[in-house]
């Protein structure tokens, strides 16, 4: 067996332990800080393993290591480690920095790397676990707010009712198919057999789990709640790395086993991610609260990125990676614009708080705008291509309605990201100056921010690596 | 042969009878105790069939801990249960409809009825040379085979524990803790003081009556039982002696 090939998983599972240790045993009053940079470390040494960890399947075929899943994974451990960076100050300004999280955050990364590397729907399930109850965790982290308590257990019981669906599909679909390894399960789909029904249901509920984890539309319920209720700097990660693991496995799971029922499931995906798209762009308009808005504006974007999917095609899924490469990065930017928001030591998430940024500090002003028209799709920003791409392929697909509707809530969309640059720019201010920014804000803020206004530049490489991991997937 | 059919009559009789008394026994400690004895031919039924394994993860799990679990929740939780059997009544629909549900998968599985006539063969545990116990077997899929599946769920597992603690444990400042390096470090004359003592006085404002003959020994710290904050001296007598018996 050839066991190194889970060798990223092993070494970040092992320095989380470690991690864990230390800050047990460390003495000083705050050892969350060290903790942060030994995880970011970690981090940086699992990316460095994961790229050159060589391809293959193993551990009897529960686990494959291909293009796809090192894109996914490099995607995961970058958010994850922006996610920790902006952690930083704003939990000792909040007074909830303590050495846990770190870990926490580390192995709920650790779930999305084995759900990137998935080729068993046990590992998939496994790995979603292992993710999710981290971030329940860590939703609840700050637990004298009644408010993170509430979105923690919300998270918590929705999440659970959503894995029991999630299992049942699986359940369903190892009853039918009799196998639950991806290789077994497109073995007997392409063998002839006439189709079970109970097959097809299974696959809905699994659709269903993963469709529930990604907040898509008739199950996006928890999200704003969860979104507001919870710590930002949690926000900030809940909203990055687990939402690119998640589409990790739909699609792993729908291009891969049951890529030959792409009848079945194609119609599924198109109808969710239009209503994904409207409930995102629609509901978002009245939010007064910047992390509510946010909440509807990451639902908006699964609906986006699930085009590509629904195309079912080589381009499509390769529009869905770079659409989720270039929604990390905004995403880890916009919070940390989000989190810089403090008057006076107290952490404001009101649109209105905003009122006059651009003349009480116009650096911070120009960043989110920034952020805010590229999550809009405006042109030369990093938005504009994952989106240009995902409605190419639904078109070449033949999906016209698809398209049009993601045209069509894109333009809603401008609207309301339009709204956060007006109060910015336009109104007079309300009250004084935020509060000096954190170095960490400024950092993150600062490098996705480039990256997203140059994000023309390093266009090609990350498309090709987007291609080669497509290719990975269909190969 | 014959023993078998007497033991499966036994054990399934005692099974339901037992299942019986736990949802009508008055005393909720007899009802735990029966759960306990239903358990227990559970286990013996699965014996029967083969499922060593299973019996005794039975008898381990649910008679070892939950069960356990429960009468400890019975017997520490004031649940008022004459309030709680209020509902039966009006629960009474629901749980027929359940039974009705199970008597007719039973009817099924006696009148062989199948949802799919020729389903796939199930490929997993394939390999098995034949003739192996099932607890062999299963160790075998699960330390071997799913090993990488199995040091996940550990982590699970260890994420949910580390969430426990995180949740819930509170440093409280007046929280006194042994700490066992500084007992070790005490010497005699650390902690106790000659103390003089006129005739017929008391040991009130102690230093003042350092003047006289003969001493006792004082006390005046705990033995390493360290308060995380509060100065020492300012316990009440009582505590010596618990610390005492923490010292020892």
């Amino acid at each position: 067996m050839n066991w190194t090939l889970a060798l990223p998983e092993i070494v970040l599972s092992c320095s989380g332990l470690f991690i864990l240790l230390f800050g047990v045993l460390q003495k000083r009053s705050e050892p969350s800080f060290a903790c942060t940079m030994l995880t970011l470390v970690a981090f940086l040494v699992t990316g460095i393993l994961v790229v050159v960890a060589p391809d293959g399947a193993g551990y009897h075929g529960q686990f494959v290591n291909d293009g796809f899943s090192r894109f996914m994974k490099i995607l995961s451990l970058g958010a994850a480690g922006l996610a920790a960076i902006l952690s930083l100050d704003y939990n000792r300004q909040e007074k909830t920095a303590r050495f846990e999280f770190p870990v926490l955050l580390l192995f709920s990364t650790l779930g999305t790397l084995v759900m990137a590397s998935s080729a068993n729907l046990m590992t998939l399930y496994v790995g979603l676990e292992l993710q999710s109850l981290a971030i329940y965790i860590l939703c609840a982290f700050a637990r004298d707010e009644l408010t993170s308590a509430e979105a923690g257990l919300k998270y918590f019981v929705l999440g659970s009712l959503a894995s029991g669906l999630l299992l049942y599909g699986i359940s369903l679909v190892y009853g039918f198919a009799g196998t639950m390894e991806y290789a077994g399960l497109r073995q007997v789909l392409t063998g002839g057999a006439p189709l079970a029904a109970g097959l097809v249901i299974g696959l809905v509920f699994v659709i269903v789990g993963l469709a529930f984890k990604l907040s898509m539309a008739p199950f996006h319920m928890w999200t704003p709640d969860v979104y507001q209720g919870s710590p930002t700097s949690v926000t900030a990660f809940l909203a990055g790395a687990p939402k690119a693991a998640a589409f990790a496995l739909l699609l792993r799971v729908l291009a891969q086993p049951f890529g030959h029922l792409a009848g079945q499931w194609q119609l599924l995906i198109e109808i969710v991610a239009i209503a994904t798209m409207f409930l995102g762009s629609l509901a978002a308009i009245g939010q007064r609260d910047i992390k509510r808005l946010m909440a509807y504006s990451s639902i908006g974007h699964m609906g986006y990125a699930a085009m590509g999917i629904a195309s079912a095609t080589d381009a499509g899924i390769r529009g869905t990676l770079v659409y989720l490469a270039t929604y990390l990065i905004m995403n880890a930017g916009t919070f940390g614009c989000i989190l810089a928001m403090r008057r006076r030591g107290r952490a404001l998430t009101r649109i209105e708080d905003l009122a006059g940024l651009g003349r009480t500090d116009p650096t911070l002003a120009v960043l989110m705008a920034v952020f805010m028209f590229s999550m809009a799709g405006v042109p030369p920003l990093a938005g504009f291509f994952g989106k240009l791409m995902v409605f190419a392929a639904a078109v070449q697909a033949g999906l016209w309605v698809l398209a049009a509707v993601g045209v069509v809530t894109s333009v809603i969309g401008l609207f309301y990201y339009w709204r956060i640059v007006k109060v910015m720019f336009l109104d007079a201010p309300v009250a004084g100056a935020f509060d000096h920014r954190a170095p960490s804000l400024s950092f993150v803020s600062a490098v996705t921010g480039v990256a997203t206004v140059l994000f023309l530049l390093v266009l090609g490489p990350v498309t090709g690596a987007a291609q080669a991991a497509a290719a990975a997937l269909f190969g | 042969m014959i023993l078998t059919q007497i033991a499966f009559y036994l054990f399934a009789t005692v099974l339901v009878l037992s299942a019986a008394m736990v949802v009508s026994a008055r005393n909720p400690v007899h009802a735990v105790l029966f759960l306990i004895l239903g358990f227990f031919n559970a286990a013996g039924l699965f014996l029967i069939a083969g499922a060593e394994f299973l019996a005794m993860i039975l008898v381990i799990v649910y008679v070892g801990a939950v069960a356990v679990l429960f009468l400890f929740v019975v017997m520490m939780l004031d649940v008022n249960f004459t309030q709680l059997r209020e509902g039966v009544q009006r629960y009474a629909p629901v749980g027929a409809a359940i039974g009705v549900v199970l008597l007719a998968e039973l009817v099924f599985t006696v009148a062989r009825w199948q949802v799919v006539p020729h389903p796939a063969p199930i490929a997993a545990g394939n390999g098995l040379p034949p003739g192996i116990t099932n607890t062999e077997a299963l160790g075998r899929l699960i330390y071997t085979d799913y090993v990488f599946l199995f040091q996940a769920c550990g982590l699970v597992l260890m994420v949910a524990m580390i969430g426990a603690i995180v949740l819930t444990l509170r440093e409280r400042p007046s929280a006194k803790r042994q700490d066992v390096s500084k007992q070790h470090a005490r010497m005699p004359a650390d902690t106790m003081e000659m103390m003089s003592l006129s005739l017929g006085a008391g040991t009130t404002g102690n230093h003042a009556l350092a003047a006289g003959r003969d001493g006792f020994l004082r006390p005046h710290d705990g033995y390493g039982a360290v308060a995380d904050e509060g100065g020492p001296g300012v316990r009440a007598p009582e505590d010596h002696e618990a610390d005492h018996h923490h010292g020892a």
